[in-house]
């Protein structure tokens, strides 16, 4: 292969000279050590390379490397709990090649060349068979069968297929086309820049759930839809993102850590393999793929990190499953952008942001979707995407924010007074929003109960009414509200302080079933119901504020999934409650 | 064999642009040897066919394009360790300033480290007591964080750095403690406020000192906390110990590195810090942590006082963005006479649900943390709508939150700068408090909790009504 000079450093931008057959995107091997690059410009003789590893040491006069190849991921079985670098090298394998801390040069394949998998063919020779053809299965863990798929752009007849143990690089079936042969492995690779091939997209329409009432029953993101997070440090970011990777209904999770810190992913490492999936029963680390490009590892592996981690959730889309990726944080990934950026002296957009950020931004969220696979059986298979953004000093006005929020269906808005007053998750129930409302709601109609949108709804109402009140308090007391609007402000912390507020370290409390949110939303609702006609038969608002049963709402969220009934008969207390206190007030 | 070079061609800020050379690579130290025959080290910013760019430590005062010698060393910057470094005091790139003998590196460490391997980490989860209530009890710190102080100026930050490094200790064990101490830009008098503090209470046998003050070169600013931490990680991975790296004052470090960028003529991210920042920030920060099967650990307390008191300035942003939470110092809680005077309702411990309850504090731990939370900021919102409307306007329940509040500032936050309370004495604290309230509104204990470590201080109804009546 070609091999070209280094003529200039500058941190983890190294320009080289003598690379004439080079393409844009092109994996490059610089210096001695043969560390890890990229193509990101090619101007007359010089090739601008982003280096995804420490530059330090490296100098003009040094080798580059042509490898004529894209930078690639590996996919095929064993991708499920491995924890990857930025650029798919498996930092497990690495620790046993250098040790505690990550060094330099250091060459480890995303999949095991030497773990055999138990092939099943599910194909017949003599099969014409195409893209996405699902040829045999493996059981890569024990909730997730692994679909060995017909590469991209193979067709053929299927002259042999075997069955048994091979490793990912054995052939497992070879195809003929035109007379010529082709060994098929369960080893594919795909650019990461490019999106995976699908026969088509179809609109989402059944929600992600997440377990988190908010999000469930207010601000819903569909599967294979796109969503955002944005708030400032210590708004709870990375708790919802870590409760997605816990709890979403879906199917195979992967968790991008993009220049966030060490320690939340070691936390995602010793966690997910003890946590209960509360679908399947198998451990959560089963169905999860971790990338981490920490906030300390290489600034443009980390630009790269999140088109690996897509790729990889492409590849499980188009087995036919449910992917939903975590990426925290976005703004980490745009940085990166600007840092090589700057180095490559590109005139500046706002913020010093390249003016290319939200073209790229749109095209990572647009590989998202609900996709009709490639392959005959048609499989259905979904791809949401939801991405935390890190506005500087919180600031939503901030490019990186703006970009995102053109582009993705749901925005689930941090505050930090929110999060001063441990109302967790901190989203805003004012100016956060789903656009999937309509298409969930059919599903919550059909799967849990018909009233559920309007209760949904008046709860709302409830909310937006209690924004209005407060700001009569705050300019001349809480004397000046009638009964009734007391009886709301009372209502609205409740749903405040016993549905939204949800503590994502608690046993119980960290997932609810839809129906269980149901039930706890209407229990505060009745209660609301009941506390009108009550102040209308001319009870006394502190008999009805002192009801006893309202200690009971508010622990509610504590009620164990199993003991759900407890939620109904609390239901029907508040009823008979009421009679009581009814009797006595008359 | 090092190659020497007088062919510097620009001098700009702290930068140096040398022409002709050959074999030069990034990040290399360098050497200089000034007209006045004075040497000051640096390193290689950029490289660009045969021009290096240089970053001077000692800044570039009394240099000149013709008589000054550039020597490139063939290695990056690094600092010798041994045992014997305890105890004693440095400067800012890591000679001995205290009169005291050279030492006898044991091993020369790159500055820069590399970066941990996440897959390598220890998730840390050892409850530190540092006798402080509004940490322990509220954001506490565990061994192995990284948990900033933001301050501001006047604000008693050494105070409280000093009372934790004082009183710091993880329950049920005896282990090798050991302090890194790293003053960047601050005064001599703070610095040695530090000093003694740990002379007196002779932690400074086990002290590594760092020092680059105000009036020391900037620059070398840069690399200083790079020195303490490549110290903090031989102390902590080789020799087995604990060790608490104190880095103050990472505001002024910051402006270095701006100076620097500056000088560049970088495209100015923020406040004209460079875009990098961020990332620079998290290579000192992200230097703290536990590694499995190690048994020392790095907890690391950055300082840093915040411009014009200002959460949103880059600074203590991209801090809070990278640390595992914050402990903030209010002006106005400092003003009203409160010591320690932390803000505890934007401070924040991003480990402790790990570090604290059963078997590692108490049961009660995060239930009572967390109602306390919520009643405080209950009680200040009241606070503030009393002030605009008078205490008249609050509802009953809303007057006693107001109440708690104030009690909670003046028992719960504030106390001694030699008061060093269990954490059990904090907890029973923090029940007793929340006695005043009434029992309907406490809705983030249990039932159980209330009965088991409440009740003891509920009044009988009678009571309270005699003291009305005395009242
Ligand atoms: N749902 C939640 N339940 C309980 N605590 C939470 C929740 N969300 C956030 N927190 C608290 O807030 C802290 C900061 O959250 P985190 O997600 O790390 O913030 P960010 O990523 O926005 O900086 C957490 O360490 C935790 O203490
Ligand atoms: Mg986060």
């Amino acid at each position: 292969m070609e091999q070209g000079m280094i003529s200039k450093v500058s941190g983890p931008l190294v320009v080289a000279e003598g690379l004439t057959n080079a393409k844009m995107y092109d994996l490059v091997r610089v210096g001695k050590e043969r560390l890890m690059g990229e193509v990101i410009e090619l101007r007359g003789k010089t090739a601008s390379i982003q280096v995804y590893e420490e530059t330090i040491g490296l100098g003009p006069g040094d080798p580059v490397y042509a490898t004529g190849e894209a930078l690639s991921v590996e996919l095929g079985p064993g991708l499920l709990e491995s924890i990857y670098d930025g650029v798919q090298r498996p930092l497990d394998v690495i620790r046993d090649k250098v040790g505690d801390f990550i060094a330099r040069g250091v060459e480890a394949p995303g999949l095991d060349r030497e773990k055999k998998w138990d092939f099943k063919p599910v194909a017949k020779v003599g099969d014409k068979v195409s893209t996405g053809d699902i040829l045999g299965t493996v059981q890569e863990t024990t909730i997730i069968e692994h679909k060995v798929m017909v590469p991209p752009d193979v067709e053929g007849e299927l002259k042999e297929i075997y069955s048994g143990e091979f490793t990912v690089e054995e052939p497992i079936a070879i195809l003929e086309k035109d007379g010529k042969k082709h060994e098929i492995t369960m080893l594919q690779k795909w650019p990461v820049r490019c999106g995976r091939p699908y026969k088509k997209k179809t609109p989402p329409s059944v929600p992600l759930l997440s377990g988190q009432r908010v999000i469930d029953t207010f601000f819903p993101v569909a599967k294979g839809g796109t969503a955002c997070v944005p708030g400032p440090f210590g708004s709870g970011k990375t708790v919802i993102q870590h409760q997605l990777a816990k709890w979403a209904n879906a199917e195979i999770i992967i968790f991008i850590g993009c220049g966030e810190r060490g320690n939340e992913m070691t936390d995602v490492l010793m966690e997910f393999p003890k946590l209960k999936d509360p679908y399947s029963g198998d451990p959560l680390m089963r169905r999860t793929v971790l990338i981490a490009n920490t906030s300390n590892m290489p600034v443009a592996a980390r630009e790269a990190s999140v088109y690996t981690g897509i790729t990889i959730g492409e590849y499980f889309r188009d087995m036919g499953y449910s992917v939903a990726l975590q990426a925290d944080s976005t703004s980490r990934w745009a940085e990166a952008l600007r840092e090589i950026s700057g180095r490559l002296e590109e005139m500046p957009g706002e913020e010093g942001y390249p003016a290319y950020l939200g073209s790229r931004a749109a095209a990572f969220y647009e590989r998202a979707g609900r996709t009709i696979c490639l392959g005959k059986d048609e499989r259905e298979g979904s791809l949401t995407v939801v991405g935390a953004v890190s506005p500087p000093g919180g600031d939503l006005s901030e490019p990186v924010t703006q970009n995102t929020l053109r582009i993705v269906k749901v925005f689930w808005g941090l505050e930090d007074q929110l999060a001063y007053q441990r109302h967790f998750p901190a989203i805003n129930w004012l100016q956060s929003y789903s656009l999937y409302m309509n298409e969930t709601e059919e599903y919550w109609t059909k799967e849990v109960d018909p009233e559920f949108k309007k209760l949904r709804a008046d709860a709302m109402a409830i909310l937006q009414r209690e924004a209005e009140l407060k700001e009569i308090v705050r300019l001349v007391g809480v004397e000046a509200l009638s009964t009734n609007e007391r009886i709301l402000m009372e209502t609205a912390r409740s749903i405040r302080e016993d549905f939204l507020q949800q503590n994502a370290f608690h046993e119980v409390d960290t997932f609810s079933s839809l129906k269980k949110q149901f039930l706890m939303l209407k229990t505060i609702m009745r209660f609301h119901d009941t506390a009108l006609e009550a102040i209308e038969k001319g009870i006394n608002i502190k008999d009805i504020l002192d009801a006893p049963i309202r200690e009971k709402i508010s622990r509610a969220k504590f009620i164990k999934e199993e003991e759900i009934e407890k939620l109904e008969d609390l239901l029907k207390d508040i009823s008979s409650q009421f009679k009581a206190s009814r009797m006595g007030g008359e | 064999m090092p190659k020497e070079y007088m062919t510097i061609r620009d001098v700009i800020g702290p930068l140096l642009l040398v022409e002709k050379v050959t074999d030069v690579k990034y990040g290399e130290l360098v050497e200089l040897q000034f007209p006045d025959g004075s040497m000051g080290r640096g390193n290689v910013l950029e490289i660009t066919k045969d021009t290096a760019l240089i970053q001077s430590f000692e800044g570039t005062r009394g240099i000149n394009t013709t008589q000054t010698r550039v020597r490139f060393v063939g290695k990056g910057m690094e600092v010798g360790v041994s045992k014997d470094i305890l105890g004693r005091v440095f400067d800012g790139l890591g000679h001995t300033i205290d009169g005291g003998p050279e030492i006898i590196p044991e091993k020369r460490l790159s500055i820069y480290g590399e970066p941990m391997n996440p897959y390598a980490r220890d998730y840390p989860e050892d409850f530190i007591q540092t006798g402080i209530s509004a940490i322990d009890g509220l954001n506490p710190l565990v061994r192995g964080q990284k948990l900033p102080i933001f301050s501001g100026a006047g604000l008693p930050h050494p105070q409280v750095a000093a009372q934790i490094a004082r009183q710091s200790r993880v329950l049920g064990k005896e282990e090798e403690l050991a302090i890194v101490f790293c003053a960047m830009g601050i005064t001599f008098e703070e610095a040695e406020y530090f000093i003694s503090e740990f002379k007196r209470t002779a932690a400074i046998e086990k002290a590594v000192i760092f020092i680059n003050l105000a009036d020391d070169p900037a620059v070398e600013r840069i690399a200083t906390p790079r020195v303490a931490l490549t110290t903090a990680e031989y102390l902590a991975y080789d020799l087995g110990m604990h060790v608490l790296v104190i880095l103050t004052d990472m505001t002024y470090y910051c402006e270095a590195l701006r100076e620097v960028s500056a000088a560049r003529k970088e495209v100015p991210g923020r406040r004209g810090y460079p875009g990098y920042l961020y990332t620079d920030l998290a290579t000192i920060y992200e230097r703290a942590g536990k590694i499995k099967d190690k048994k020392g650990s790095i907890t690391q307390i950055p300082i840093l006082s915040m411009p014009e008191d200002d959460k949103t300035h880059p600074i203590p942003d991209l801090t809070g963005y990278i640390t595992e939470g914050q402990i903030i110092l209010s002006r106005d809680l400092h003003r009203k006479g409160i010591y320690p005077p932390i803000d505890v309702l934007p401070s924040l411990s991003r480990l402790k649900e790990k570090g604290i309850g059963t078997g590692k504090t108490r049961e009660d731990h995060s239930s009572v943390s967390n109602q306390l939370f919520a009643a405080y900021a209950r009680g200040k919102e009241a606070k503030e709508l009393a002030i605009i409307l008078g205490e008249a306007a609050l509802s009953d329940i809303d007057k006693k939150f107001a109440k708690f509040s104030e009690e909670f500032e003046t028992r719960f936050i504030q106390q001694g700068g030699f008061e060093n309370r269990t954490i059990e004495q904090t907890l029973d604290l923090g029940w007793e408090l929340l006695s005043y309230l009434p029992k309907a509104e406490l809705k983030r204990v249990s039932e159980e909790q209330i009965e088991k470590y409440m009740s003891r201080f509920v009044k009988e109804e009678a009571e309270e009504e005699l003291e009305e009546v005395k009242a």
